[in-house]
């Protein structure tokens, strides 16, 4: 192999490297070095993050023609992993268009939250579990990051389900981290045993490509029109009516639904919140459930094989992507308007934004799904990390109430009930003993409980105290909710829209196949209600956390920014004598030195109070301009005005479909969908405006006024979903368990049996006894006596004297050799 | 002319003393000292059955060659053993080396 | 036999073969023992000579005399110190003597005339014959062929060489002094 380092087609091979050796770094050597571990990770992310964009330019903007059709399909290597048999596995790695896309998004986010990461963590309290385990967390992210690497860029499914699991366990890891807490190991295994289940159909599925195409190669499998319909056709391959493509397709499906938290298996989504912020963001945007949709984006010649959505003609796993992902945007997004904690609003949001995908894929908008998963990763990213700097300037808020002495009022019982136990409200509490772990029989009546920072009813009037993140969290919002012509997400969602409108927008395509697009009808009532809502709670959740009053003592003294403890008094004198009156700026703290001369304790002083503050909120910044701008290059080419702007060009799509080679149609320039999308964007935006900010007094949200307590308190419940899995799959379970497996079936029939024939032996054992105690153990015991006696008698044989051995030696060979003298005679 | 059989007494004298020297000396260098003279021997033996039997062949010759390599071999292993033995347990009496029992 | 030249040679070679060697296991200095040793490996080197192989006797010459028995020597030298404070034989050298004793008559029985005499049966003629007279001399030029073609030998020679070099790393690491 010829090792050019910089050679496009080895140059993936390295991509994932840096991360995963920093986290052997971290794990094995600096582990009690926070400064150096961090660096560390965030200089190995860089690395991958410069190799990344190397290689994407070069596939973007690179001189050669790249595509199915122009010969040269990929760059790529690969090395023969295993032989089996007469063919061989080859693992490797290759660049096409989607991996370049995808090359392009995830280390910008990934290096983003790591650079976030230094700052988030180190704002806690020496003493808090994030710092006493800082290199900890950087090396799982760094494992993390690398995981997802390696399924970006590898070459075939295998390589591929490496990186996922890699990822499974670092969620697993990374969402329990904080795991003094119940809640959060709870939600740690929640997360974990969910994916699971998903991955073993996955890799059944997989297994099944094998058997049928002898290859997991990418290339070879999706970019080969032979085997695609050969796999598509149910009378040559599959069973029970059903292609082998269909069978595989499901399966993979279901390996989705589990990594993207789709309907069935959102629920360890929401929960995942547990982990520190970062974390969060890295499963939300850049690796995790960006994974899922991947891998079914990158599998979707597979999955459309034998069918065509563009005319109505539906294979099973895009009728269950379409279903699932339609229900899933729905049902997150209306779940998400009920929710009062901000980080779990946002979960909802990922998981409704995960359904658009799916759903778009599921009727073939190949090109929209992959796009709005490349915008969708860095708002979302982006809404994250705001969400956490508003997390840390909340806890700043309460470290400095608690300090006063002043305690936080809740207006909810603390401890209370949920579907998954009890969660406390100190935050780190004592180990769980053993009753703990008893879960509880199912009540879930009450809202989930929500930490006291995380808390959106306590917010309110943070725009003042930290205007950067607000800023950037305003444009994460809107590029969410889709606001027109300029942001990120209302490109990618209006492609979307557009795809599923094609039945009236082109009803030729249709009309001519003469099948009614009822999955497209479907996606598109769910997915435009859907971003009604997503608007609506989107802006509800900023207008709650930045606009107003505060509405609680610890937002009025929430910041991003360090306080000393030695002018902790002066500072919080300072506060209290201006009490309600807006503290203009976060520069305050800084006004103390009043010499215009900068000593070295000056920088230092400044360091300490901003450091954490810079951090976290510079790659806020960054991530603020890819959400507004990453859409750009997915304009349609006729837009109306824009048209001077794209140069009819639509780069995006031109450049993914390159990678297929069936090439998606494009949808023609139509108003519908656009007005569809203004619309959904005005009604939710438009409504949560005038909701939200009219003052009020009743504590009551003014939703749940509206729709009446039952209904709230089912939206605060997940729809009872999880309380439903709950009684559907673990109350039987148990019920079965207890009262027929244990006490009818075991305790009384197979025990009673038992206990019979254990008597039965009993008796013939002590008959056995008597007979045994005389008459075997006398021989018994004379034999090894015996032979121990001959033993000792032996051993002096042994001398150790090795001239004694070869006189033994010498008498045998003569007694041989005798033996043999004679014979001859 | 010498027969046959009279290379052979010698061998087999040879032979019968180095046995006898392997099996009674204390000395480790005089035991391998010992095997120097049986394998004196069994070269004595190949090369006479050689001239005696089949002188037309070569391989008797280079048997015996074969068996110098060998003899020098052991002779350096075998004296690398006594001496590493006597640094370790200052002594070079086989009796003493003893621990190779129960 | 009758008295040649030949059979002299073969007399006295024999005496300082058979001397030398039993010189070698009753002697009580071991340097004596030693330089008894290097008397009868050149009487075997003559025997060799005698039996149309010089090449075998240089050999013999040249690698025991020459380097086993001084490596011997130096072995002795090295390990002096309780050289002389020892009895010659351990306590079974009676045993010993005996067992040689009757590998020594198992193999005269088995090798020579006498044993024909005591089971009343010829056991081979060739003992009794005398050698082909009009036999070449093995030249060296013959052995090295045989050595370094594939005809010959030259896959035993080069596994006796890795045997050699395998066994002077051993030695060398055996014998090394330990650096802790």
């Amino acid at each position: 192999m010829d090792f050019n380092w910089l050679d496009v087609n080895f140059l993936p091979w390295l991509i994932p490297v840096p991360p995963l050796i920093s986290f052997a770094l971290i794990i094995l050597f600096t582990g009690r070095y926070k400064i150096t571990s961090a660096v560390i990770a965030v200089i190995a992310v860089g690395l991958s993050f410069l190799m990344s964009m190397g290689v994407f330019f070069h596939t973007a903007f690179g001189t050669e023609d790249l595509g199915v059709t122009a010969g040269k399909a990929i760059y790529g290597d690969n090395i023969t992993w295993m032989s089996l048999g007469f063919q061989e596995f080859k693992m490797g790695v290759m660049v096409d268009p989607l991996t370049a896309a995808m090359l392009f998004m995830v280390p910008i986010a990934i290096l983003m939250i790591f650079v976030y990461s230094v700052g988030y963590m180190r704002a806690y309290p020496v003493d808090d579990p994030h710092q006493i385990r800082y290199a900890r967390f950087f090396s799982y992210l760094s494992l993390f990051a690398g995981g997802m690497l390696t399924l970006v860029v590898s070459d075939n499914l295998l390589l591929l389900f490496i990186g996922w699991e890699i990822m499974g366990l670092c969620s697993y890891l990374l969402i329990g981290f904080l795991f003094e807490k119940k809640s959060s190991y709870q939600a740690g295994i929640k997360a974990f045993m969910t994916t699971r289940v998903a991955d073993v159909l996955m890799l059944v599925g997989i297994g099944y490509l094998f058997v049928e195409t002898g290859t997991l190669n990418f290339h070879e499998i999706l970019n080969n029109s032979a085997v695609l319909e050969r796999l598509g056709d149910a009378d040559q391959t599959g069973f029970i009516g059903l292609s082998a493509a269909a069978i595989i397709g499901a399966f993979l499906v279901i390996g989705t639904v589990g990594k993207s938290a789709q309907f069935p298996l959102h629920g360890w989504l929401p929960d995942a919140m547990q982990g520190p912020t970062p974390v969060s963001a890295m499963i939300h945007a850049a690796a995790m459930v960006s994974a899922g949709v991947f891998m079914v984006v990158r599998m979707y010649p597979l999955l459309e094989a034998g069918g065509n959505p563009h005319h109505a003609e539906y294979t099973l796993p895009l009728i269950m992507m379409g279903l699932l992902g339609s229900i899933t945007a729905l049902g997150a997004a209306v779940l998400g308007v009920g929710q009062n904690d901000i980080k779990r609003v946002l979960a909802y949001s990922t998981i409704s934004q995960l359904g658009f995908m799916v759903a778009a894929l599921g009727i073939g908008a190949y090109v929209a799904a992959a796009f709005h998963l490349i915008t969708h990763a860095f708002f979302k990213a982006l809404l994250f990390m705001c969400s956490g700097a508003v997390i840390h300037a909340m806890e700043h808020g309460e470290h400095h109430l608690h300090a006063e002495g002043k305690h936080v009022e809740h207006r909810e019982e603390p401890g209370e009930a949920t579907p998954y136990g009890t969660d406390h409200i100190g935050r780190f509490g004592e180990a769980p003993t053993t009753e703990e772990w008893k879960p509880l029989a199912p009540q879930g009546i009450t809202p989930d409980f929500v930490a006291v920072p995380n808390d959106m009813r306590l917010m309110g009037g943070l725009w003042h105290r930290i205007p950067i993140t607000s800023i950037t969290m305003l444009i994460g919002v809107l590029s969410l909710s889709g606001f027109p012509l300029v942001t990120a997400g209302f490109w990618s969602k209006d492609e979307i829209l557009a795809d599923s409108l094609l039945w009236i927008t082109d009803p030729d395509a249709f009309s001519d196949a003469g099948n009614v697009a009822w999955l497209h009808i479907i996606v598109f009532l769910s997915l435009f209600t859907a971003a009604i809502f997503t608007a609506f709670y989107s802006l509800r959740m900023w207008i709650l956390t930045f606009l107003g009053e505060p509405r609680s003592e610890i937002a009025r003294f929430a910041t991003l920014m360090h306080e000393h403890h030695e002018d902790h008094e002066h500072h919080h004198e300072e506060v209290v004598e201006e009490t309600h009156a807006v503290v203009p700026h976060e520069g305050e703290a800084h006004e103390d030195s009043e010499e215009d001369v900068i000593t070295m304790e000056d920088v230092r002083h400044w360091w300490s109070v901003y450091s954490n503050s810079a951090l976290m909120q510079g790659p806020l910044v960054i991530l603020a301009f890819f959400a507004i701008t990453a859409g750009w290059v997915g304009i349609h080419p006729d837009f109306w005005v824009l048209e001077w702007i794209t140069g009819g060009n639509n780069f995006i799509k031109n450049f993914l479909s390159k990678g297929l080679v069936h090439k998606p149609e494009s949808p023609p320039l139509h108003i519908l969908p656009v007005l569809a999308s203004f619309t959904a964007f005005f009604v939710g935006a438009g409504l949560a405006y005038f909701i939200y900010t009219v003052p009020r007094d009743e504590e009551k949200d003014p939703v749940e006024r509206a729709i009446g307590d039952g209904a709230w308190n089912a939206l605060g419940n997940r729809f009872f979903l999880d309380t439903l899995f709950l009684r559907l799959f673990y109350v039987p379970f148990e019920w079965f368990g207890r009262k027929v497996a244990y006490l009818a079936i075991d305790k009384e029939t197979i025990d009673e049996t038992l206990h019979s024939i254990a008597d039965a032996f009993v008796f013939v054992g002590e008959t056995f006894k008597r007979f045994n105690r005389v008459v075997i153990d006398g021989v018994g015991d004379g034999i090894p006596m015996l032979l121990w006696g001959t033993g000792r008698w032996f051993r002096n044989l042994q001398s150790g004297r090795i001239q004694q051995y070869l006189l033994f030696s010498a008498l045998m060979l003569l007694a041989i050799g005798t033996f043999f003298l004679l014979q001859l005679f | 002319m010498v027969p046959l059989w009279m290379y052979l007494f010698v061998s087999a004298a040879l032979f019968s003393i180095g046995i006898f020297g392997v099996l009674s000396r204390r000395n480790a260098i005089a035991v391998i000292m010992s095997i120097e003279l049986m394998l004196n021997a069994a070269n004595i033996n190949l090369v006479a059955f050689w001239r005696y039997l089949n002188p037309a062949e070569i391989n008797g010759q280079v048997f015996a060659a074969f068996v110098f390599a060998v003899a020098a071999a052991e002779a350096a292993v075998g004296l690398a053993l006594i001496l590493s033995i006597y640094r370790n347990r200052q002594t070079v009496i086989v009796e003493d080396v003893n621990i190779l029992k129960w | 036999m009758e008295l040649t030249w030949e059979s002299l040679a073969f007399l006295i070679f024999s005496v300082l073969s058979l001397g030398g060697g039993l010189a070698v296991v009753t002697l009580r200095n071991l340097f004596h023992s030693a330089l008894m040793l290097m008397l009868s490996l050149f009487g075997t080197a003559g025997l060799f000579v005698l039996l149309v192989a010089p090449f075998l006797a240089a050999v013999q010459v040249l690698v025991y005399i020459g380097a086993i028995a001084i490596l011997i020597l130096f072995a002795i030298m090295l390990t002096r110190t309780i050289m002389g404070v020892q009895t010659t034989y351990n306590s079974q050298w009676i045993g010993s003597a005996i067992a040689a004793l009757l590998v020594f008559g198992l193999l005269l029985l088995t090798f020579t005339p006498l044993g024909d005499d005591v089971f009343d049966e010829q056991l081979s003629a060739n003992l009794e014959e005398d050698p082909v007279d009009d036999v070449d001399y093995v030249t060296v030029e013959e052995i090295g062929i045989a050595f370094s073609t594939r005809a010959g030998f030259v896959l035993p020679f080069e596994i006796v060489s890795l045997l050699l070099t395998a066994a002077l790393i051993g030695a060398i690491v055996v014998a090394r002094e330990d650096e802790a």
